[in-house]
């Protein structure tokens, strides 16, 4: 079974960890090394390390590659002008679905670098190779490349001591979703838990010998579940559950995301999207608190005060909030309680608005 | 691998059933099936006096992965309940064999004990579900 799943860099050092491998978008993953839990109110509380290599690093370059990226996403990479800074973007197909939502970081000019998820990364690679067609630029995926997430409170000063001192200073005068190159790697303040913290992405070689010091400096080393517990708590969209290509960012509550100015911008989707936006979208993804025991999960089915009905595309349990949360597709403008079919029956939930929490903070008034 | 005591007696849904000097019996999950479950976030333990049967679903445990039903080994009527479980859900993944027992059952037949599987039959049983094919 384990002969066919492709392997990080860390592989050896996760299993030294007493991690428990499992089976993710074709890749051999930790999901956690004991306690999930524990590992999300680490991350929380101090700092842990993710092993995020499985993440597709493809790199955009050539005299047209602004052009390019500018027609492939529906926010605007021109927007980028700090070497090192990062964007979250969506990918559409020409219905405005999302064909995925990728980080671009811009190097220099004429040098980009997207992370894709690993689950979509044959068609998203197809899709660019495809749209590159009358561009001239360059896409390489930078399968070289491993990648580690440092998130939490201590996640600066703990980073900073596996690194050099003027490396650590400059980690410290980093921005949120900015980041620089330093040598051949790039290190961003950007992550995926809701905490502050560091993406680096690093030669593939290089990357046990960062995993060792983070441990040393006491980085408590995190899975695959703890990853999605925090993201889910800090109300950030999973590609593949709360999103696909059939959901355009208008009704997944990733607006925010695309850049309707300026005008003449022609990104793939644009004319989908402005006739939804018109129209107004009839869903949108809003966050659901569950007021007794028990657990919202993925397709579990909502009926809305209204007579609307909706379902949840990611749910679980908050360990910051001590019982389940679940993002929802849901009639647009629901509010108030609604009800899940559960195991148990009937039961009342709390429709919220995204994030539950953010910064070790619960940010939602749900009675609690 | 997974703990397997000896002493105690098994069903196939990974429940553990072990006969005390009082007659009753105290169920539990074994250290396989919280090890598959991961961290149990809730408890539900049946409530003491109510009347159970073989295979019947009387609890529940649910964890970050799944909810899951436990059975009741044995005939019997219930004794007794873990009402830590309901605040400390995870001393169920802490410690499956001790403090993080189930439930009591009076069973009907103290003998139909013997009618479930041993350490080594259900080690030869979970070997065999981890094994590909």
């Amino acid at each position: 079974m384990g002969s066919t799943l492709r392997q990080t860099a860390l592989h050896e050092r996760h299993r030294q960890a007493g991690a428990k491998l499992v089976p993710f978008a074709g890749w051999d993953m930790p999901l956690h090394y004991g306690s999930q839990l524990d590992e999300h109110r680490r991350v929380r509380e101090h700092a842990g390390v993710f092993d995020v290599s499985h993440m597709t690093v493809v790199d955009i370059t050539g005299p047209h590659a602004l052009s390019f990226l500018r027609r492939l996403v529906a926010n605007d990479p021109q927007r980028l002008v700090h070497a090192g800074q990062a964007m979250y973007c969506c990918m559409l197909n020409d219905s405005g679905g999302i064909i995925d939502d990728l980080i671009i970081y811009f190097l220099s000019e004429g040098r980009y670098r997207t992370v894709v998820n690993a689950a979509t990364r044959e068609r998203d690679l197809e899709w660019m190779q495809r749209q590159a067609a009358d561009f001239d630029l360059r896409i390489r995926e930078r399968t070289d490349a491993a990648m580690l997430a440092v998130q939490g409170p201590r996640a600066e000063t703990l980073l900073g001591e596996c690194v050099d001192g003027l490396t650590a200073r400059r980690l410290a005068e980093m921005k949120p979703f900015h980041g620089m190159e330093l040598g051949d790697w790039l290190v961003a303040r950007t992550g995926y838990t809701g905490e502050d913290g560091f993406e680096i992405i690093l030669p593939a070689r290089q990357a046990g010998d960062l995993w060792d010091h983070l441990l040393e400096a006491e980085v408590v080393p995190c899975g695959l579940g703890a990853r999605d517990s925090l993201r889910l708590e800090a109300g950030l969209c999973l590609y593949g559950q709360d999103m696909d290509e059939h959901t355009s960012p208008l009704a997944t509550s990733l607006g925010w995301t695309v850049a309707w100015t300026p005008e003449e911008r022609d990104f793939i989707g644009r004319q989908a999207l402005a006739e939804e936006r018109r129209r107004g979208p009839e869903e949108t993804l809003l966050g659901l608190v569950l007021h007794s025991r028990g657990m919202l999960r993925r397709d579990v089915v909502i009926h809305t005060a209204d007579g609307g009905q909706g379902r949840v595309t990611s749910g679980g349990f908050s360990p910051t909030l001590g019982r389940s949360i679940a993002l929802a597709r849901l009639p647009a403008g629901t509010q108030g309680t609604a009800t899940a079919l559960l195991r148990g029956g009937e039961t009342s939930v709390q429709v919220v608005k995204p994030p539950f929490v953010r910064q070790g903070r619960i940010l939602i008034d749900a009675g609690l | 691998m997974s703990e397997v005591p000896s002493d105690l007696r098994y069903t196939a849904t990974h429940e553990w059933a072990r006969l005390e000097e009082d007659g009753t019996v105290t169920v539990g999950i074994t250290d396989h099936a919280q090890e598959s479950l991961g961290d149990l976030v809730f408890v539900e333990t049946p409530a003491v006096d109510s009347i159970v049967q073989a295979g019947e679903g009387c609890a529940v445990v649910e964890s970050v992965k799944a909810a899951s039903d436990i059975y009741a080994p044995v005939d019997g009527v219930i004794v007794d309940s873990n009402s830590r479980l309901t605040e400390e859900p995870e001393l169920v993944n802490g410690d499956p064999y001790g403090e993080g027992w189930i439930m009591r059952i009076r069973p009907e037949d103290p003998d139909s004990l013997e009618e479930l599987m041993d350490g080594d039959d259900y080690e030869h049983m979970i070997t065999e579900e981890e094994e590909p094919d």
